[in-house]
């Protein structure tokens, strides 16, 4: 590991500019990656500055009726959060989903986001990887790919953005609040992460010196009626094959008693698919004002991954994700259908 | 680059002079002579390392020590008070909770802490229910949610099964933390 200074940040102006002021800075939240990453040789920043002593670990309810998320509240204070528990469930279960008890005390919301691939190539400094060092090539390609994405991926790069919670937040259409050398501005989380085309160095669309300070859920009361599911290699404390994270409104005057009711409102993301948490547009519209049956469910998943492309070894994610969806649309939707 | 920090371990003052790049994990052991927290992958992989910090448990080989100027650390070597073991360390000599017991003092603080956080009604991925009062508090807590709560501890003896029947003699008897 190189050698760092150290620095407690008391305010997030000057620690903004101490970092968009140098080139070899970064910020330091729950360590949780970036201190793994600097004992991997991936990161080599020459100055910390820690941010966790910022106010920025309140979450409060917001005027029009959503919740406000500091980016240094911690995960596992997120996931017990009684707002988020009870009107964003997806997110509280997608928190703790995630990782072990040890380190969702540690980690933070914004650094959760901020969390880098877990290729296996993009952790090996011996080995090409185009997000890590451009142009030496991408491993993963003829390599071992079973973690890979099947939807959005590259001839460049075919990573997927491990945040569990980045999947529950892109179905609540949650906006992420940045502060910058130039001040504030805001951005959809969907609109956060990146597809890699050409630039896989390039997770996201900050700049260096980017802040995150907050996280913010719309109010969506029907949200209370929301899930998040994860397909993993063993029951705990691993990463996604895939994940799917959803939130389904029916039509409360739908017919007849006994007939299955009509969705009105339907938000579906993907995790373990992609280089960014993938919302589930086409899926989306394919369920809006029909039916919570079987058949249309699966004729959504099937409209989502006609664009599927698996490249070898992660072919099965196409089936898992499939019935994945299905489940979870059944889940919530189960006392109709 | 060095910095001068204090740390309370296991109810002592320690004032030590460390290179930034020293993890908590390795001021303890390499720096302090607390050797109970284990390194295991150095990662956040295995919980071997856990510790509590600021009352929380934590993988102490992810932490920059230098970003813990101040704070209380509590090791399984700090456990027990005036002679007697810990609840939780008494459980899991009464249930033969390990084999080499290399994981076994993670496990212990893991247990602890997580032990305080079901009082606290903090919820699991195996919760059901989304109000605070569906948390189980740590003596309702069933095997599937002690397992779940445990996951962040990984055993290469595999002694699980003993492990979990600790965990649950100690919730039964109250947190004790
Ligand atoms: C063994 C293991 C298993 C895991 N399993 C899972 C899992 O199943 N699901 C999952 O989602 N995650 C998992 N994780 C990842 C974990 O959730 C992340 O490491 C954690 O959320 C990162 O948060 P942090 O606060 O520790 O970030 P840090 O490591 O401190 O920072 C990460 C990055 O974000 C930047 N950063 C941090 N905060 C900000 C901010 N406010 N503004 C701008 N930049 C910022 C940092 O500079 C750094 O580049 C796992 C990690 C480990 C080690
Ligand atoms: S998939 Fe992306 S991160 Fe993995 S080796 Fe290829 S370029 Fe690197
Ligand atoms: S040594 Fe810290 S988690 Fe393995
Ligand atoms: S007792 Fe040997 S690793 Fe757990």
């Amino acid at each position: 590991m190189k050698p760092f200074d150290y620095r407690r940040a008391v305010a997030p102006e000057s620690a903004i500019a101490d970092v968009a002021g140098n080139p070899e800075a970064a910020y330091l939240a729950g360590g949780t990656n970036l201190v793994d990453h600097m004992k991997l040789g991936i990161a080599e920043p020459r100055l910390l500055v820690d941010i966790t002593s910022l106010p920025l670990d309140e979450v409060a309810e917001t005027q029009d009726g959503g919740v406000s998320i500091g980016a240094n509240v911690r995960n596992s204070d997120l996931a017990a959060h009684p707002l988020i528990r009870s009107r964003y469930p997806v997110l509280s279960q997608a928190l703790l989903s995630g990782a072990s008890g040890q380190l969702r005390n540690l980690a933070t919301t914004g650094g959760n986001l901020l969390q880098r691939t877990r290729c296996v190539y993009f952790q090996d400094v011996t080995t090409p990887c185009n997000k890590r060092a451009p142009g030496s090539g991408c491993s993963a390609l003829e390599g071992y790919s079973r973690y890979h994405a099947i939807l959005g991926a590259s001839d460049d790069c075919i990573a997927v953005h491990p945040s569990d919670i980045a999947v529950a937040l892109a179905a609540l259409d949650a906006t992420v609040v940045v502060q910058g050398p130039s001040g504030e501005r805001s951005m959809a989380l969907t609109d956060l992460h990146r597809l890699p085309d050409s630039r896989p160095d390039l997770d996201t669309v900050l700049e260096h010196g980017d802040l995150i300070t907050a996280v913010r859920l719309p109010g969506l009361p029907w949200a209370e009626r929301s899930a998040y599911r994860k397909v993993r290699d063993r029951a705990s404390y691993a990463f996604a094959l895939v994940s799917v994270a959803g939130a389904v409104e029916l039509e409360d005057d739908g017919g007849a008693p006994g007939e299955v009711p009509v969705i009105r409102q339907v938000r579906i993301a993907l995790g373990g698919v992609a280089h960014k948490p993938w919302r589930a547009t086409l899926a989306e519209e394919t369920l809006r004002g029909v039916q919570a049956t079987h058949e249309n469910f699966r004729a959504a998943a099937d409209a989502e991954l006609e664009r599927a492309a698996p490249v070898g070894d992660n072919a099965f994610k196409v089936p898992m994700v499939r019935n994945t969806m299905i489940s979870v649309l059944h889940e919530l939707t189960r006392e109709y259908s | 680059m060095e910095a001068e920090i204090i740390l309370h371990v296991d109810g002592s003052r320690r004032a030590l002079t460390i290179d930034t790049r020293t993890t908590l994990l390795d001021a303890l052991r390499d720096r302090l002579g607390v050797y109970s927290p284990k390194k295991g992958c150095d990662h956040g992989q295995c919980g071997a390392c856990t510790v509590l910090l600021n009352g929380r448990r934590v993988n102490s080989c992810l932490v920059f020590a230098v970003a813990q100027d101040g704070a209380e650390v509590v090791t399984a070597a700090g456990l027990a008070e005036g002679g007697n073991l810990h609840p939780v360390q008494q459980a899991f000599l009464d249930q033969d909770a390990f084999q080499c017991g290399y994981c076994t003092p993670g496990q212990v603080c893991s247990a602890v802490g997580m032990l305080a956080e079901a009082d606290a009604a903090q919820p699991s991925y195996v919760t059901e229910g989304f109000r605070p009062e569906d948390s189980p508090a740590a003596a309702d807590l069933d095997d599937e949610e002690i397992r779940e709560r445990m996951s962040g501890n990984l055993c290469r003896c595999g002694a699980y099964v003993n492990i979990v029947a600790a965990v649950r003699q100690a919730a039964a008897g109250g947190s004790g933390a």
